[in-house]
């Protein structure tokens, strides 16, 4: 076999193989990206004959659910996001910075702590405690629990971020004469602020996308996220009016894909990769 | 020994404080009171739930009791569940997809490669409710996308869901989560000096020969952090319970399923509490590995 | 302006003494070249004058001040990092003037004293530029312009130069000789490249394993090794070592090594009292000082051709004299030719004798 023809069959083989994987993680999600826009869609994948918004009129109709996506769901993964990101902040840049001795062996200690309790292992305690704390069916229960359970791997993708920056920055801005509360502020957040971005965004997304914690917190539909709301689009007998529920997962979807392309952009997703728990 | 660091000692100590009163709070309390409430019989209502009574052993003795362990609906059949779905929707599905995705990629970035990443990562980023209804419409036996295709070419038309429940959990969790070790094993890769597949090629190694005898003795320690991490992630995954809820007839009722139906279907904390702990003594298991492997590693590096 | 001085420092890191009970002055506007290998303590001594680190023991004065205890925000220095330690979300100017804001210089004056610096150092029309968005030298030069800005009573430098290319070096070397001339402040610098301490310094302080070894203009450096190490580490190629056994006779006195035996003549005298009869000494001679000789002549010794490496202005001569290589450098561009066995004549008035154990031995 020449050489020519060897070139053109193992580009077919790539590009073959390639559609292959690609359709694997597309397929269950095509039905997804067409059925919100047809306002006869079942369950079959077709092309609507006619493309409408009348799925989503319907949606936006139901207060219920629009409160859980715009007010509860912002609230929830918007109250953790800030909380995670500052507490894990400024822990990794004690660890990394600081004469505490051992940061090591705290740092590993969190990251083994936190995989061996986990949401669905610890959902007892973690109940009996926010109950015992009075908080069962509060905003401030979920977002508190969703902090608790990222900050260890926040911690860590953090305290690497800050490790990877010379200490001479801050150093000179002491020589220079700074305060240490200034070279923090002037020098040392500003020059971590794309890690705290990542972290943001991270722990919205989970947060955002997140299920069994505010399943088990939240009682009165009032509060409940996105990710339970979305069950009032489903029958008493558990199963979905097809049209709005697809509408709406879309809507609910669009702000991770949206939060996705921008780290993609400005970041890579280099760095956001391996971070999801 | 006087030593200047940029961030003083009580600087640094105000600067943990925080974290460290929410992993206290939520990590590393509710490790030990869970140990505690598995020895009682605490409810969440009436007598028990305000004065729990100390029972001993009687909740592990309950979800051990041989006479009905393996029986479906048990804590031991569960775990047989469990420990399937783990192997194959984990250990053979997303590792090796991910490998595979990654060598397959290897020295063809570009558009085809971000394309099919960026899908990969996609499923992998969704919310939990939103994968689940995609992929209940996605298996419905009569409309259903998948089945769409297969009766198109003369395949038939099974009823995932309630057919072949364990299937759809492995090949929805395989879909949902190659993307990390994709990814992982993509880095591992990039990170491998072209040198060294350079100079097998010169000597006239295949393909197959370079991935055996350099590519993957060299990315060894990710493979088995990609190992344990996904075992460990697909051990605890709640996901699951939003296709099936653990059904039908408690099927693909997996561990963390079980719990839930335990603790919050009838209350029973105690009990609850009593699966959990079992839960983080296989995690730590994990854990205690992993780390003890990463640190032979590092030792021999 | 303020010296600065040692007393007594040592610095250890766990079990590790960085530095190991030094004591100097540095005389007010003076440039001391902090010279040795890496790990010799040189950076940490540095750090130490910054008050980055602190002192296991001794104490540190700037001036007529004990800054011991004081903080380097107290210290009134400026300093240039190895990798410039710009702030990549300032420009150049807030850069340059970082030191002057958070001593609370208004905004308007800030601006301009940057300019001003800036202009001087010739990277004026870089000021609203980021770090990222301008090369090595001109980054090289901005840091230099943050050290300065706030006329701090001392400078310090750890080795700014050692992420330029060979070119760029040679030039930014000179523009510090300058400027240290020209502003006249006291200024510590690091490096571990002996041509830039030769060429920058008013005294070297060699260092090794946590000590000065010795600290002296670069000529005397040069010129006078304290010791086989300095020896070794100043000069491009180093000095020649040759151990030899001394012989003392009557009237004669010789240096004999397996390959050669050296007649010191005229040395007989010299020796007297200094060095006994079969001591072992080793000879220490710089290339320059080594001339192509006769058979005959008695400060002289044969070996075998190994490579000759023509310069330009001048050839280096290497030969191999029984296990061991020795450098000639022979002056002028025309390089002499030579082949196989070569013999090798000491300028005796430039031979240094050190002791087996590395120490110079002091002749009369």
């Amino acid at each position: 076999m020449n050489h020519h023809a060897r070139f053109i069959l193992g580009r077919i083989f790539f590009y073959a193989g390639a559609c292959l994987f690609a359709s694997f993680f597309v397929l269950p999600l095509l039905w997804l990206t067409v059925a919100p826009f047809n306002t006869l869609a079942t369950l079959s994948l077709s092309l609507p004959e006619e493309f409408s918004l009348a799925n989503f009129r319907r949606v936006f109709a139901n207060t219920f659910a629009i409160r859980a996506l715009v007010q509860n769901s912002v609230l929830q993964a918007g109250g953790a996001m800030v909380l995670v990101t500052i507490t894990a902040t400024l822990a990794a840049y004690a660890l990394s910075r600081s004469s505490i001795k051992g940061t090591d062996v705290i740092t590993y200690g969190l990251v083994l702590f936190s995989s061996v309790v986990t949401g669905t292992a610890a959902m007892v305690p973690i109940f009996l405690m926010i109950h015992g704390m009075g908080l069962i069916d509060t905003h401030v229960a979920v977002i508190l629990v969703f902090t608790g359970g990222l900050l260890p791997a926040a911690i860590f993708i953090m305290r690497d971020f800050v490790d990877s920056i010379p200490r001479s920055y801050e150093e000179s801005a002491l020589v220079a004469g700074a305060s240490p509360w200034r070279v923090f502020n002037d020098i040392a957040l500003p020059i971590v602020r794309p890690g705290m971005m990542v972290i943001a965004v991270w722990a919205f997304v989970n947060v955002w996308g997140g299920f069994l914690i505010p399943f088990i917190l939240l009682r009165s539909s009032g509060k409940m996220p996105a990710a339970v709301a979305i069950y009032s689009f489903y029958s008493e007998a558990g199963t979905p009016l097809v049209t709005l529920t697809a509408a709406y997962s879309l809507l609910y979807t669009l702000p991770v894909l949206l939060l996705y392309l921008f780290v993609n952009w400005k970041y890579g997703f280099r760095f956001f990769g391996g971070i999801k728990s | 020994m006087q030593r200047r660091s940029i961030l003083s000692l009580p600087a640094g100590l105000l600067f943990l404080l925080p974290a460290g009163a929410f992993v206290f709070v939520f990590i590393i309390l509710p490790f030990f009171w869970i140990a505690a409430v598995s020895f009682t019989n605490r409810t969440l209502t009436g007598r028990t739930a305000l004065n729990p009574e100390f029972v001993g052993l009687a909740n592990y003795r309950r979800l051990f009791d041989p006479d009905r362990f393996f029986n479906s609906g048990e804590f031991g059949a569960s775990l047989i569940l469990t420990g399937q779905f783990v192997f194959f929707s984990a250990i053979l599905g997303q590792a090796i997809l991910g490998l595979l995705l990654a060598w397959f990629f290897y020295n063809h970035r570009g558009w085809v490669q971000s394309t099919v990443q960026t899908l990969a990562i996609v499923a992998w980023i969704m919310p939990d409710v939103v994968v689940a209804f995609a992929w209940f419409a996605f298996l419905d036996r009569d409309d259903g996308t998948l089945n769409q295709i297969l009766s198109a070419i003369g395949l038939g038309h099974p009823d995932w869901l309630l057919a072949l429940p364990m299937v759809s959990i492995i090949m929805f969790n395989i879909w949902r989560g190659t993307a990390f070790s994709m990814l992982l094993f993509s880095s591992a890769l990039g990170s491998i000096p072209p040198s060294h597949l350079e100079t097998a090629s010169v000597a006239g190694a295949t393909g197959l020969q370079k991935l055996r005898d350099i590519i993957l003795p060299l990315i060894r320690t990710h493979i088995i952090t990609v190992l344990i991490l996904i075992t460990l992630w697909t051990f605890n995954t709640f996901t699951p319970f939003l296709l099936t809820g653990g059904g039908p007839a408690f099927q693909t009722e997996v561990v963390s399923i079980y719990t839930y139906r335990t603790a919050f279907q009838f209350f029973r904390f105690g009990m609850g509490g009593a699966v959990g702990m079992v839960m983080m003594i296989i995690n730590l298991a994990f854990a205690i590995v992993y780390l003890g492997i990463l640190r032979s590693q590092k030792a021999h590096a | 302006m303020a010296g600065v001085a040692f007393r007594g420092v040592s610095k250890s890191f766990g079990a590790v003494t960085a530095v190991d009970d030094v004591s100097f002055d540095i005389h007010d506007g003076e440039i001391v070249c902090l010279l040795g290998p890496s790990g010799c303590g040189k950076t940490t001594t540095l750090r130490l004058i910054a008050g980055l680190e602190g002192p296991t023991a001794g104490s540190i004065h700037i001036g007529d001040r004990d800054v011991t205890m004081i903080s380097p925000k107290g210290r009134d220095i400026g300093m240039v990092f190895q990798d410039y330690a710009l702030y990549p979300h300032m420009t150049i100017s807030d850069n340059i003037s970082y030191p002057l804001k958070v001593r609370g210089v208004s905004k308007e004056e800030r601006a301009s004293r940057a300019a001003e610096v800036a202009a001087s150092l010739q990277i004026g029309n870089l000021l609203e530029r980021r770090p990222g968005q301008i090369s090595g030298g001109q980054q090289q030069r901005t840091s230099v312009a943050r050290a300065v800005v706030h006329k701090p009573q001392v400078f310090l430098f750890d080795e700014p130069l050692s992420n330029l290319d060979a070119k760029l070096r040679l030039e930014a070397r000179g523009f510090i000789k300058h400027l240290q001339k020209r502003l006249g402040v006291t200024s510590i610098y690091v490096t571990h490249d002996q041509a830039e301490a030769m060429a920058l310094a008013d005294r070297i302080a060699v260092m090794d394993g946590g000590r000065i070894v010795q600290m002296a203009p670069p000529l005397e450096v040069y010129h006078r090794p304290a010791n086989t190490f300095v020896a070794n580490f100043l000069g491009s190629p180093p000095m020649n070592l040759l151990p030899v056994r001394l012989e003392r006779r009557t009237g004669v006195t010789r240096f004999v090594a397996d390959a050669f035996t050296i007649t010191a003549e005229g040395w007989h005298e010299r020796l007297q009292g200094r060095v006994d009869d079969g001591e072992s000494v080793i000879l220490g001679v710089r290339p320059e000082h080594l001339a192509l000789g006769e058979a005959d002549d008695p400060w002289s010794f044969p070996g075998e051709l190994y490579a000759t490496e023509p310069l330009g202005p001048e050839t280096l001569i290497t030969i191999s004299v029984g296990d061991a290589l020795t450098t000639l450098r022979i002056f002028g561009d025309d390089p002499p030719v030579v082949d196989g066995r070569v013999h090798a004549r000491i300028q005796n008035t430039n031979l240094r004798l050190f002791r087996e154990g590395g120490e110079r031995i002091e002749l009369g």
